[in-house]
């Protein structure tokens, strides 16, 4: 009876009531363009290719999938972090990929959030200090300046909530959307 | 920008406590409230469904035995409704359904979830179709949650009252805090999440052609039903594997901010309840304050050891806390608060991944659980977890200038003390020996597949303080969902639950049938910072006392190997 009532009746007021309010939200924040779904706003996806922004690493499934969330729960002191072990990268190999990847010098300091893995391995955003260093590699890799590709990082960069809440942060897939509607030519449009 | 976070967070939780405690109160005394005139008439529609006779009151026994019958109806249900899923209509499609719901794990889940704890040795996403988690989990979130807080009206009614021999009727207090409480505010917050991003439907998992031409399948489903009343109710149970980690499931600062202060302010406020129905206001406010400094200490020593990075980092030069499980727009400051606030009210939601915390950030909200969750507590149940530790302290304060205790005017004798040893004593031996047993036993170590030495003694130790405090909390690392560990941790969680809250209404039954004694010059204050020093003291004393051995053998050790 109260199951019913908890189980049944509220789920289905609460969609009768968000659904019409929010439909984009309730079915996932999901993107298209050109007709095709590209993917969620929400969630995090793989970027390999010099011309993007790159994600974090992922440990949800083999990196980035939406069915299998998860992080790599090892300890802080766990050496696996550190060297790796079999199809799992260490900590020092990914900083070693990520400074060849953006050209930097072997002993260039890099944000931390670049090669740790999230709790959810669908993690949507960067930090502004990891896109700041990607800036030169994805706007020489596009041909267009730094600046342009500065300017773009700058307008989708969330700042904290009301101020104070939570952290800045670099939400991948729409900057990277906004950086192919720039090399078509058209305006970036703002989320 | 972090510590204003915190500060917002505390200013916000005391601030609403008196408001949200004196609407709770006439909640708790059936007085009129601005939502009479939309609920009376359902409340009276479930009564007479229910066959619940509203004027009739019970005694302890009673109102005990009510809970427990209540509380095994529905672990039944959630038990047959997760055998029988394949059978429910709808999706996810089987294929994405890789963890096989044998009996032994649905078990474990219903007593999870009808005890507030949501300890989930399963991932959401690959193991349940939608329609278990909404009749299934949503159902069971309101439920444990309401069943905890008429246990914690019953509970103050204990002190409230004199010379009576009952102490509420468990139907009517159960309907209430549904139809009052828990009901209209998770529509409200539900919405908030919703608007910020939280997913709402029944479609199949979503196939993505992503930018770089990969594929991707996202997880999808009613997730805005579970994701607010999992925290409102203090059962922590999330759509995802990840929880609270979970994009769609927290997608942004500020519903992480909502989800704590949907958990925190109830168990405060009911604080302020407890002060004013037993007509010492004050009383409650000390018990406040004890909370919020002990809430305070470990805030700082979590902050401060997420702040480094790990320490086999040094000379990579990589810069920045240790973001290795934990999100970016939550960052340091809001996984923080998040484990310090769960772990300290039997709610088992996380943002972060506690496993990948640092020896001394994990230590925190382990010695929270440990300790019994005082500071605010699970929702209801957070009233006897603080008074009873109070109690002992009153005992002991007793002994020492030689007076018969007695707190609020009720006398402490001995058969009184007997019960709150027995509260006292029953977390140390649950935990103690099962973590005994399962670090000397093969089933026990082979659940430690990610980490070992003292960390992997530190998993098994969380997950027995987490099922014996309701809370849910894991260290993900450890390999739960095996016949070993789901046995062993329901016998925790069902200890956890029905054991305490047998001993605290049985206590609330006696201290409703004593009158209550006149204050004289020699009765000590229950209304001064030095009682609550004496009550902060007690805890941890306690604590320490119970839990060293076994915590210098676990994170303590671990902080100084590194």
């Amino acid at each position: 009876m109260l199951t019913l009532l908890t189980g049944c009746a509220f789920p289905l007021l609460l969609a009768a009531i968000g659904r019409p309010l929010f439909p984009r939200q309730t079915s996932g924040s999901l993107l298209t363009r050109g007709g095709v779904v590209i993917g969620s706003g929400l969630i995090g996806q793989e970027f390999s290719q010099p011309e993007y922004f790159q994600s974090r690493p992922s440990a949800a499934g083999k990196g980035y999938d939406g069915t299998s969330s998860g992080g790599t729960n090892l300890g802080p002191n766990n050496p696996k972090l550190k060297d790796g072990g079999a199809e799992f990268a260490g900590i020092p190999q990914l900083a070693e990929e990520y400074r060849k990847r953006n050209g930097l010098a072997p002993d260039a300091p890099i944000p931390i959030d670049a090669v740790t893995r999230s709790a959810s391995g669908l993690d949507p955003d960067i930090t502004v200090a990891n896109a700041a260093l990607q800036i030169p590699r994805v706007a020489r890799a596009r041909g267009v300046s730094e600046e342009a590709v500065r300017r773009l990082v700058a307008d989708h960069t969330k700042g904290r909530q009301f101020g104070f809440l939570g952290n800045p942060r670099v939400p991948v897939l729409y900057l990277n959307l906004a950086l192919d509607q720039m090399k078509q030519g058209g305006p970036s449009t703002p989320r | 920008m972090r510590w204003l976070e915190y500060i917002v967070f505390l200013l916000i939780v005391v601030g609403l406590a008196r408001p949200a405690g004196l609407y709770l109160a006439r909640v708790c005394q059936r007085r009129r409230t601005f939502l009479d005139p939309l609920l009376c008439p359902v409340e009276s529609v479930l009564h007479r469904l229910l066959g619940v006779r509203p004027e009739t009151e019970m005694a302890a026994g009673v109102y005990i035995t009510c809970f427990l019958l209540f509380g095994a109806g529905c672990a039944i249900v959630l038990f047959l409704v997760l055998m029988f899923q394949r059978w429910l209509p709808g999706g996810p499609a089987d294929a994405y359904l890789t963890t096989p719901m044998t009996p032994d794990l649905a078990a474990n889940t219903a007593v999870s979830f009808t005890t507030t704890t949501t300890w989930q040795a399963y991932g959401g996403e690959q193991t349940l179709r939608y329609l278990a988690q909404v009749i299934g989990l949503v159902a069971q979130s309101f439920l444990a949650g309401a069943a905890g807080l008429a246990l914690g009206f019953a509970f103050i009614r204990g002190f409230a009252r004199e010379r009576s021999a009952t102490i509420g009727n468990f139907w009517v207090d159960l309907i209430r805090s549904l139809l009052w409480v828990l009901l209209p505010l998770t529509l409200i917050g539900s919405l908030i999440l919703i608007w910020q991003g939280v997913p709402m439907n029944i479609v199949p998992y979503t196939l993505v052609h992503t930018l770089e031409g990969r594929t991707q399948t996202i997880a999808q489903g009613p997730v805005a039903a579970l994701e607010f009343i999992k925290n409102l109710g203090t059962n922590g149970g999330g759509f995802f594997n990840a929880n609270g980690a979970h994009p769609y499931a927290n997608p942004t600062p500020l519903t992480n901010f909502l989800g704590m202060l949907a958990i925190a302010v109830l168990p405060a406020s009911l604080m302020i309840t407890f002060g004013h129905m037993t007509h010492r206001p004050r009383a409650g406010w000390v018990l406040l304050m004890v909370m919020v400094a002990l809430f305070l200490v470990g805030l700082v020593v979590c902050d401060r050891a997420e702040m480094a990075p790990p320490a086999q980092l040094a000379g990579l030069h990589i810069v920045g806390p240790n973001m290795e499980g934990k999100e970016v727009r939550f960052g340091v400051g809001e996984s923080v608060l998040t484990t310090i606030v769960t772990s300290n009210t039997s709610t088992g939601s996380y943002n972060s991944m506690h496993d990948s915390f640092q020896p001394l950030g994990v230590l925190v909200p382990l010695v929270s659980m440990l300790l019994g969750e005082v500071v605010f507590g699970g929702l209801g149940a957070g009233v006897y977890s603080i008074v009873i530790p109070a109690l002992l302290g009153v005992f002991l304060g007793g002994l020492m200038v030689g007076r018969t205790p007695a707190y609020l005017g009720k006398k402490i004798s001995s058969a009184e003390t007997r019960w709150i040893a027995l509260y006292a004593l029953l977390t140390p031996m649950v935990v103690l020996v099962l973590t005994g047993i399962a670090a000397v036993t093969k089933a026990g170590l082979a659940g430690l597949v990610t980490n070992s030495g003292p960390r992997g003694f530190t998993e098994i130790l969380f997950a027995y303080a987490s099922c014996m405090a309701n809370n849910g909390l894991a260290m993900a690392g450890l390999n739960s969902n095996t016949v070993f560990y789901n046995v062993t941790t329901t016998i925790a969680m069902l200890a956890g639950r029905y054991g305490l809250a047998a001993l605290a209404l049985a206590l609330a039954g006696r201290f409703a049938a004593q009158p209550r004694l006149p204050t004289t010059p020699g009765t000590l204050p229950a209304d001064t910072p030095t009682f609550g020093a004496l009550v902060l003291g007690t805890i941890l004393l306690v604590g320490a006392l119970c839990f060293f051995p076994a915590l210098a053998l676990g994170p303590i050790v671990e902080h100084f190997q590194h």
